[in-house]
């Protein structure tokens, strides 16, 4: 029997919720945009030097490529928070928080943009090359523009990860989606409901992001 | 006009070019022939460094190319290359692949560079696929829009790398003709290629490599005809 009663009752649980939850979500967009920015400043950089001619640089990026992929996001985040200060350097949370993300996409987009450059056929580069471009003349206007195609998709997953692992931040006191899910749970023990909610919430940010990346991903499709 | 004294080219251990001395005069058509693995293309990238010479001296005009104070991008405006699969830009149209470097690499203003552009296409009988992509285009035609890539950028010499060996047949004459035009035009040419039309018809001389070295050089109808080497004979025979 649908007890019309319960139903009310639930929906003004919802409405009384609900504020917390897309303060929260204010915060998990605000800081996964910031942590995305990074990430792909970063990661262009990284994925330049892995594949250019200098020993060094290739290694230097290969480090730290395999460094930000091989250990976990929540130490990376609790080393930026709560073990810098014991080297006298303290960060807001919410600078941790966006610089722990960044860092730690950027490995993942370099390794996304030195596998995109690298897709393009050699002989790209050496065509331009044969014309008298400089090498980063031939990677501005040949290699990028082709590989940048080839990198929408897979970025695409890796801003959808991100924003999902974003609900790390939430145990070094940044108050995202999932922090404020947690407070307002102490509180209210509605617990289903809060993260029944916040799961839906998420899913609308992803939702969207995927949408967006298919529309960038066929406006930059339409030379081919 | 080109000048090659004692070039060596190693990949590793392994000696690919041993020893090449050549001189290409001003306006001078030159085929190189020669088995597969046998160091044409290594030679031919050497001229424009695409390959850095291990040893030996390479002169362009009078200037030592393969020389640390040389400007290597100066150096390749001045010859141009065609490669066998084209490498045409996909992102770019038929005109924005022959604009694109006078307008980025000389800043010529994109009306001028459109000229350029214009005139070529028409050179290259290709003046109604100016915004065409690559992809849209023929094997044939995809190389005839690279060779007016290269002559943009009004190059001194140009390089051709088996320009027809990727071609369906019907196509390679439309190629070999617009090459025959540049070398009655006088240009400066090093053309590998199997093509014995061609090599009759407007090479001047044909250079004959096998093993890293020029085995045997000769005016077309000689080296054809009667040639000298048995390494020549036999590769003739089997070849034609
Ligand atoms: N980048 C390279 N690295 C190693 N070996 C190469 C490279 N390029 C060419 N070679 C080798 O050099 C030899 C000559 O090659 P190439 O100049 O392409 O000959 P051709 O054009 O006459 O077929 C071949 O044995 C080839 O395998
Ligand atoms: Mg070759």
């Amino acid at each position: 029997m649908l007890n019309i009663g319960l139903i009310m009752e639930k929906i003004a649980d919802i409405k009384a919720i609900l504020p917390f939850l897309l303060k929260g979500a204010v915060v998990t967009i605000k800081v996964t945009s910031l942590a995305v920015l990074m990430g792909i400043a970063l990661g262009t950089i990284l994925g330049l030097a892995r594949v250019s001619k200098s020993k060094w640089l290739k290694s230097i990026s290969k480090a730290y490529i395999e460094f930000f992929r091989g250990t976990p996001l929540l130490i990376q985040l609790f080393i930026l928070y709560f073990g810098l200060p014991n080297l006298g350097i303290k960060l807001s949370p919410y600078f941790a928080a966006v610089l722990g993300l960044g860092l730690n996409s950027g490995a993942y987009v370099g390794e996304i943009v030195r596998s995109g450059i690298n897709s393009i056929n050699k002989g790209q580069m050496e065509a331009a090359r044969s014309l008298g471009m400089s090498y980063p003349q031939a990677m501005r206007y040949v290699v990028l523009p082709q590989a940048i195609k080839r990198v929408i998709p897979p970025l695409g997953n890796e801003f959808i990860a991100l924003l999902k692992n974003s609900s790390l931040v939430s145990v070094i006191s940044v108050k995202d989606l999932t922090r404020q899910s947690r407070l307002v749970n102490s509180r209210t023990y509605q617990t289903f409901l809060i993260y029944i909610s916040a799961a839906v919430i998420y899913f609308c940010m992803t939702f969207v992001l995927t949408r967006l990346v298919n529309y960038v991903e066929r406006r930059l499709s339409v030379s081919d | 006009m080109i000048r090659v004294e004692d070039l060596h080219k190693y990949f590793g251990d392994l000696e690919v070019l041993k020893g090449i001395d050549e001189t290409v005069e001003q306006g001078e058509v030159i085929v190189v022939v020669g088995p597969s693995g046998s160091g044409k293309s290594t030679f031919l990238r050497c001229l424009n460094r695409l390959e850095e010479p291990t040893a030996g001296r390479i002169f362009i005009d009078g200037q030592q190319i393969n020389s640390p104070e040389i400007d290597i991008n100066q150096l390749r405006q001045e010859t141009g290359m065609v490669f066998q699969h084209f490498n045409l830009f996909p992102h770019k149209t038929s005109l924005g692949n022959i604009t694109l470097a006078p307008m980025k690499i000389k800043g010529i203003a994109e009306e001028e560079a459109k000229q350029i552009a214009y005139d070529l296409l028409d050179k290259v009988g290709l003046k109604d696929k100016a915004d065409t992509y690559p992809s849209q285009l023929s094997g044939g035609q995809k190389q005839r829009i690279a060779i007016a890539r290269a002559l943009a950028m009004q190059p001194k010499v140009m390089l051709f790398d088996e320009p027809t060996s990727a071609l369906d047949p019907e196509m390679v004459g439309e190629v070999l003709d617009v090459m025959e035009d540049l070398a009655d035009e006088g240009m400066t040419m090093v053309v590998v290629t199997h093509e014995m039309g061609f090599a009759r018809e407007a090479g001047d001389r044909v250079l004959f490599m096998d093993g890293g070295v020029i085995v045997e050089s000769a005016p077309p109808e000689e080296l054809f005809n009667n040639p000298q080497e048995k390494r020549t004979q036999e590769f003739l025979k089997k070849v034609y």
